[in-house]
């Protein structure tokens, strides 16, 4: 492998870096005072940010190492570093003044880190340690509460991770023999004379480490429990963040070595997002637990995503564009809709009866949030829903298509659930003692900034489409 | 200045929202100023329209006050509007009727600016539907539509608001939905790609390519017919009618189900004649079948207000046979299916009015007796001689009494009709027969006869109600006996319409 310029890699540098920072910074910091660290962090996802501007403003690339730096993988980086800014936001409510609120922010960054990784990696052996950089600190963040539920959602998080871990490193070893190199360039020329079935072997269990971490079917299974258990502000991070990363994996895996292999990579891939969409909304259907109902949701929301990764073959125009505009989207609605979970400190749907009385902007961030998630025009997630199924469409999936446009359908009845109870005249209180007086303030702005940027990408989508 | 007369409601809407505290008297009169304005732009529109000129090109007659800016470029969606002879009608019905409901709603006094900001947007969505001319916009308008018309029900509604709100928010976004699939079947078979419907309507890209046109025109057509409604899918429309406040239930009717009936004329029609032509039986079939069931069941109906709603699935009925028999009718029958085309348009916009006023009319009772059962009033019309005298009007008005705007409507319907479809046509004059016999006997339980036991609580209508409900009726009575005004707008516009789907 020839040489790396380290400054293409400036943002996940700055990453590491402040992880590191962060850890000793706190460990000579008092507990009382650890706020500070908060604000250093801050500092670094910002600097972050702008070297990953000046970088995609610049147009610099590379290829090499194992990892590209392309237009997809500044996206990621966009996308991931407002996501961990949000998420360190939410956290200021929740952990403030937390004893070991500087470990927390040190395993956020590294998580980070690793889903920037898995988005730019395109060698099967880079996305492997990418995979452990973005799961490992993630078992520890869901169990960091110490309580019954985020111990079993964080031992069901690691039993699963563990288990696709190892499939992954597998598939990889299964795909370096069939292929005789880790790099996606040499597979892609060497896949499609390899053995059919070796191949097919690998690629199922490289795919089923990197559904884990998007949360996709049939590797779901934590996501739910993890988004009720964890942290509220950890559940935020763990069901956007690394989803991100691994659907850009999937996506630049399909895209560039499986589309050409000897492979039913359509079929396969429409398969997963078929049962992702359909799976995950029949899992919200019932659930009165909000954040097990999001959970739920970001299920089905990945089944709409696969639909990019389906979408490769037979296509004029790279599809690429519209994945990537979707994860923005999608990010802002989730993390939204978890803000205001995180402000109110609220557990079922009911407890947010009468909440348009109360707190209304934040009840308006949160219906445009959710609308925002089911695809309703003007909200960013229309744009790219309208994106996708085009896609699909054209790739020949129309009966994909139609089934993401009824599962589109079912998923408003559990959003409407939510909704309702917002406008009821008089919230009844409940038994655990519903809200709190007063709404985290970080996580109020957080949810009204986000609902903001949700309809402002969706009216702005020309330019920023332009733009990926 | 399109965008002036789409935009200006949502505008004062937001001004309501950001002021600090405003008292309900301001609110309201804010409102009624916000609506009082639009309605004069769109007079102004109306008295200033080219009707000879404007951009060439566009098939259904030319476009006026057109604006073009590019929204999503990579997919060759823009914000484009303009008006002709089918939305300038439709624009301007829908400012009427926004404004009667300001006027109406003076004295609400529930969360009086969250409802007055509601209506705004509404109004922004619907003017803006109306004179979309990019499919896209057209989608954005009809969903925002749904959004707003579901907090208006789940938050002012009787009943039981919550759910007939959600049962009419899935059955109406479901067909969102395959209106969206519909269009992004257009888009997908357009060269160049284009959500334009003025470009997709001169490329008309699915032109005999089965069964890909019939496929599109299917998932365009149940969207449209979730809407409108027709049998079958009419069933969330009585709940929500029923449960809905009245100027929600007014602009429901009024308003929102016309966003079908034209967008048959507006897309399906212009954009896939072939289909339409190679399709029109079965449309026709959901119109007889529309216009007798919905007469029928209205018939069989006690409550009031249940009783309009399933009038209003029997007249979009006549619409979707004329518009069916438009494209069954050959070439030299093109005055024909021109004629049930401008009758369609009229129907519309009479529909529009007279339900609309029937639905506040249904409110004056509702506020007083707190009931719509037909049975517990009687005798009305001495206790409440305005109220009666408005009513009666607008119930000749529906059951197409000559010298009222059904009568144009409907007879325009027909007459066109006939030729094409002469079975069709004539079972669905029967449909006339039954709504006669409804309307006539509800004016006789309502009005006339002794008291019933809710009588003695209704009162006069108020000036104010007499205000928003009277202007309608006046409308309807003019469209009734001078419609030249409004025909010679909406003719050229059908025939062109006609000459593309008819031969």
């Amino acid at each position: 492998m020839e040489g790396v310029d380290p400054l293409t890699l400036l943002p996940e540098l700055i990453l590491a870096l402040a992880a590191v920072g962060a850890l000793l910074l706190g460990s000579w910091t008092p507990r009382r005072r650890q706020g500070r660290v908060r604000l250093c962090v801050t500092a670094a996802l910002l600097a972050a940010l702008a070297a990953t501007v000046v970088a995609a403003a610049t147009g610099t690339g590379s290829d090499s190492g194992g990892h590209t730096v392309d237009t997809a993988t500044h996206a990621v980086r966009v996308v991931v570093l407002v996501g961990v800014l949000a998420t360190v936001l939410l956290a200021a409510d929740t952990f403030a003044s937390h004893p070991r609120e500087s470990e927390f922010h040190v395993l956020l960054l590294l998580a980070a880190l690793g889903a920037v990784a898995l988005a730019g990696a395109n060698d099967l052996l880079v996305l492997s340690v990418a995979y452990l950089l973005a799961s490992i600190p993630l078992y520890a963040l869901v169990g960091f509460a110490k309580d019954a539920t985020g111990t079993e959602a964080a031992l069901k998080f690691y039993l699963l991770g563990a288990l696709s871990g190892i499939l992954l490193l597998t598939g990889a070893t299964l795909l370096l023999g069939a292929g005789g190199t880790t790099g996606y360039a040499g597979l892609a020329d060497a896949l499609p004379e390899a053995p059919r079935a070796l191949v097919a072997a690998g690629v199922v269990a490289v795919l089923a480490g990197l559904l884990f971490k998007a949360g996709g079917v049939p590797v779901h299974f934590w996501v739910p429990d993890v988004a009720e258990g964890a942290p509220a502000p950890v559940a935020a991070f763990v069901t956007t963040v690394p989803k991100i990363g691994a659907l850009v994996a999937l996506y630049r895996l399909g895209d560039q070595v499986l589309a050409g292999a000897a492979l039913d990579w359509a079929p396969l891939a429409a398969l997963l997002a078929a049962a992702s969409m359909t799976l995950g909304n029949l899992g919200a259907f019932l659930q009165t637990d909000a954040r097990r109902l999001l959970g739920y949701s970001t299920i089905s929301q990945v089944g709409y995503l696969l639909m990019a990764a389906a979408a490769v073959e037979g296509r004029a125009e790279p599809v690429q564009p519209g994945l990537l505009f979707y994860l923005c989207a999608y990010t802002a609605a989730n993390l939204g809709a978890f803000a205001v979970v995180c402000a109110l400190r609220t557990r079922t749907l009911r407890d947010h009866a009468g909440l348009f009385r109360d707190h209304p902007w934040l009840a308006l961030s949160l219906v445009v949030c959710l609308l925002g998630l089911v695809g309703t025009p003007p909200t960013a997630v229309f744009v790219g829903k309208l994106a996708l199924f085009t896609a699909a469409l054209e790739a020949g999936l129309g009966w994909l298509m139609v089934l993401a446009a009824v599962n589109t359908v079912a998923s408003l009845f559990y959003y409407l659930r939510w909704i309702l109870p917002l406008f009821r005249a008089s919230g009844e209180p409940s038994e655990e003692g519903g809200r709190p007086e007063s709404p985290g303030r970080w996580s109020t702005g957080v949810a009204v900034t986000a609902a903001a940027a949700s309809l402002g990408l969706g009216v702005a989508a020309g330019p920023v489409l332009g733009l990926l | 200045m399109l965008s002036v007369v789409v935009f200006l409601p949502l505008a004062a809407g937001l001004v309501l929202l950001v002021l600090p505290r405003p008292r309900d008297g301001t609110v309201a009169r804010t409102w009624v100023a916000a609506s009082a304005l639009d309605l004069a732009l769109v007079i102004g529109l109306w008295a200033y329209h080219p009707s000879a000129s404007g951009s060439p090109g566009a098939v259904t007659g030319p476009l006026a006050y057109e604006e073009r800016v590019l929204w999503i470029p990579s997919v060759g969606a823009s914000y484009h509007v303009g008006v002709d002879g089918l939305s300038l009608p439709l624009m301007a019905m829908t400012a009427v009727l926004f404004l009667a409901c300001a006027v109406h709603s003076l004295r609400q006094r529930v969360r009086t600016r969250a409802h007055a900001v509601l209506f705004l947007f509404l109004q922004t969505v619907s003017t803006g539907l109306f004179c979309a001319l990019d499919l896209l916009l057209f989608f954005v308008f009809f969903d925002l539509s749904i959004v707003g018309m579901y907090f208006v029900i789940a938050g002012w509604g009787h009943g039981r608001p919550a759910r007939s709100a959600l049962q009419f928010f899935l059955y109406t976004f479901f067909g969102s939905l395959a209106l969206l699939l519909g269009f992004i079947g257009l888009y997908v078979s357009s060269d160049p790609r284009t959500f334009d419907m003025v470009e997709l309507a001169g490329q008309t890209p699915l032109e005999g390519r089965e069964p890909a046109g019939g496929l599109v025109l299917l998932a365009i057509g149940v969207g449209l017919a979730v809407k409108t409604p027709t049998v079958p899918f009419h069933t969330w429309l009585p709940p929500a009618h029923t449960d809905a406040p009245a100027a929600g239930s007014a602009i429901l009717a009024g308003v929102l189900l016309k966003m079908g009936t034209y967008g048959f004329v507006r897309i399906a029609m212009p954009i896939l004649p072939g289909a339409w032509s190679d399709h029109a039986m079965v449309i026709v079939v959901v119109g007889v079948v529309s216009v007798l069931y919905g007469a029928l069941v209205a018939l069989a109906q006690t409550d009031f207000k249940r009783m309009v709603a399933y009038t209003s699935v029997n007249h979009m009925g006549y619409i979707i046979l004329g518009l069916g028999a438009a494209g069954l009718a050959t070439g030299a029958q093109s005055g024909a299916a021109s004629l049930a085309i401008t009758g369609g348009v009229t129907q519309m916009v009479s529909h529009g009015l007279l339900t609309g006023a029937l639905f506040l009319l249904a409110g004056v009772l509702h506020d007083r007796a707190d009931t719509y059962d037909m049975g517990s009033y009687g005798g009305l019309a001495a206790r409440a001689p305005r109220f009666a005298a408005l009513a009666a009007v607008a119930f000749f008005g529906s059951l197409g009494l000559p010298g009222l705007s059904g009568f144009i409507a409907e007879f325009q319907i027909f007459a066109g009709s006939l030729g094409p479809v002469p079975v069709a046509t004539a079972l669905a004059l029967l449909g006339i027969l039954i709504t006669a016999a409804l309307f006539l006997r509800a004016l006789r339980r309502l009005f006339l006869g002794g008291p019933g036991p809710c009588t003695d609580r209704v009162g006069d209508l108020s000036a104010r109600e007499s205000a928003a409900i009277a202007p309608l009726l006046a409308l309807a009575v003019l469209i009734g006996l001078l419609p030249r005004f409004l025909l010679d707008r909406v003719e050229p516009a059908a025939r062109a319409l006609a000459a593309l789907v008819s031969g």
